[in-house]
């Protein structure tokens, strides 16, 4: 499959095919959801134009419950009459059915997808496991507990990272171009660090994870991660918010 | 006949569900691999070896390279295996599979965990959850996207039939070892019950599905065990049922073991 550097995607060319691919495009998301993130980058990757719609989740509107009905959640991805819910679901719709614009997210090889497939899974069980774990967690013992965890997690996805990127010397998990354990791990930047923050530890620690903070900085050069991701600080007051009210966590000082 | 390619292993569990996923598709597909049976009390160094991670079954070994979680795994198959494929061409048709199965996998399996493991009001809730999810399914049957068709992969049955075919099986068990419970209710879920019998009586599910016997045999064992632990503490207590499926040396058969 032809690849095109995201960086140096023509002008021009954007243009013209945002047009060809316009089929109404709608994405239901709120702004701090790094599941809602991942959609707008590889939207914009794929040079398509969307209207985004923020959602209160606390009220939900009659358009959310209406294309969502099983788990009334969000990202969900409307597409002309067609409803796209979950957010990985929807990466690989985005992927498959505009296959011939922009790089592709997932590899052309299977055993390669099946290892994107894995390992985004895997960080999204995780992150909800562990790194949101260390905001909820009551006891200064189960703080420590979901601590461990992330960094285990690290470790881990560092360890991916360097067999994505043995010989190649490639800068992304996705290769020349960022794929879907990019998009995945790197729209929850923010709430990484909005963790770090808030309980304290320093998780994104270059000693501990050298490859993962070379790819970090890589990641954040994106334009469209760039103006994708939210401020760190609006993200550290929104867990301090769910900590009080959703959670019920006192955070320990 | 032919010697299994020994560049093919699959590590699976009689009785686990996921496993038959795995196996189902490589008998739609007729691939030839080698099955290795896992004790999943006693896993053996190899399957902690292949799937470190979570170290379950099934795993799939290909020229030594193992994929794991059978979502991930039948979609690896239908990839490199292109005949009889098992996901439609269609993007979005295939994105309606891959909620679906997200949702069997998400909600409606651990609720018939939930059920098995627990007696009481506990079960009771839980109960409620399966009915609410298996409505969720007989709606999308009788005026949603699989509106009309004779299995969700359309004339023949496809990657979400697979998952969730597999998997449904126990109901019918489960409503046999726990005589006040009625998970599938032909009357309120006709269409899921009319799908089901099709998908049960065909000849590939038929020689993958143990013998329901031997499920019944197996399933009565699980849940005398998982009921004796809990025991010690009140059968209705959240913490009693959770600790008990936790602890269980027997593995829990209604999820990845």
């Amino acid at each position: 499959m032809q690849h095109r550097s995201h960086i140096n995607f023509p002008q021009t060319l954007i243009h013209s095919q945002v047009k060809m691919a316009e089929g109404d495009l709608k994405l239901l998301g709120t702004w701090p959801s790094p599941f809602v993130l991942r959609i707008k980058m590889v939207l914009q990757q794929k040079g398509l134009s969307y209207e985004y719609l923020e959602q209160d989740l606390k009220n939900k509107g009659e358009l959310l419950l209406k294309h969502n009905p099983i788990y009334k959640k969000i990202p969900i991805l409307i597409h002309g009459d067609r409803s796209i819910c979950e957010s990985l679901v929807i990466l690989q719709y985005i992927d498959e059915n505009w296959s011939d614009i922009g790089p592709p997210l997932l590899p052309a090889d299977p055993y390669e997808r099946a290892m994107a497939r894995f390992w985004a899974a895997y960080i999204d069980e995780k992150f909800v496991g562990s790194f949101w774990g260390i905001l909820k967690a009551a006891t200064e013992e189960a703080k420590a507990e979901k601590i461990a965890d992330s960094f285990g997690v690290l470790q881990q996805l560092e360890g991916v990272f360097k067999k994505c990127s043995a010989g190649t010397g490639k800068g992304f998990f996705g290769g020349d171009t960022i794929g879907f354990i990019d998009v995945t791990l790197g729209s929850q930047l923010s709430w990484i660090k909005a963790v770090e923050k808030i309980s304290g530890v320093k998780l994104l620690d270059k000693t501990k994870i050298p490859l993962l903070m070379e790819w970090e900085k890589r990641f954040l050069a994106i334009d469209f991660v760039k103006n994708t991701l939210p401020n760190v600080e609006k993200v550290v007051e929104y867990g301090r918010l769910l900590q009080a009210t959703t959670w019920k966590v006192t955070p320990a000082k | 006949m032919e010697r299994s390619p020994s560049s093919l292993k699959l590590f699976g569990s009689w009785a686990s569900s996921y496993t038959h996923r795995v196996q189902l598709a490589m008998k739609l597909k007729n691939i030839q691999f080698e099955y290795i049976e896992e004790d999943l009390a006693n896993k053996s160094e190899a399957l902690l070896q292949f799937n470190p991670i979570y170290k379950k079954v099934p795993v799939l070994v290909h020229n030594d390279r193992p994929i794991a979680e059978s979502v991930i795994i039948l979609q690896y198959v239908d990839e490199v295996w292109s005949d009889r494929p098992v996901l439609p061409t269609d993007p979005y048709e295939r994105s309606v599979a891959r909620f679906w199965c997200h949702f069997a996998d998400d909600k409606l399996g651990p609720a018939v965990g939930a059920v098995f493991a627990s007696s009481g009001e506990v079960q009771k809730a839980a109960v409620d959850q399966v009915h609410e999810n298996l409505a969720l399914i007989e709606r999308e049957l009788r005026e949603g996207f699989f509106k009309g068709k004779k299995f969700f992969g359309g004339e023949s049955i496809g990657l979400l039939d697979i998952v969730l075919g597999c998997g449904s099986y126990w109901l019918a068990v489960f409503d046999e070892v726990m005589t006040d419970v009625k998970l599938v209710d032909p009357e309120a879920l006709p269409l899921f019950h009319a799908w089901l019998r099709e998908f049960e009586a065909l000849d590939e599910v038929k020689e993958t599905i143990p013998a329901v016997d031997k499920l019944l045999e197996y399933a009565k064992a699980v849940r005398q065990m998982l009921l004796g632990m809990s025991n010690n503490a009140t059968a209705d207590s959240p913490t009693a049922t959770a600790s008990a499926s936790a602890t269980a040396p027997v593995p829990d058969i209604t999820v990845d073991s």
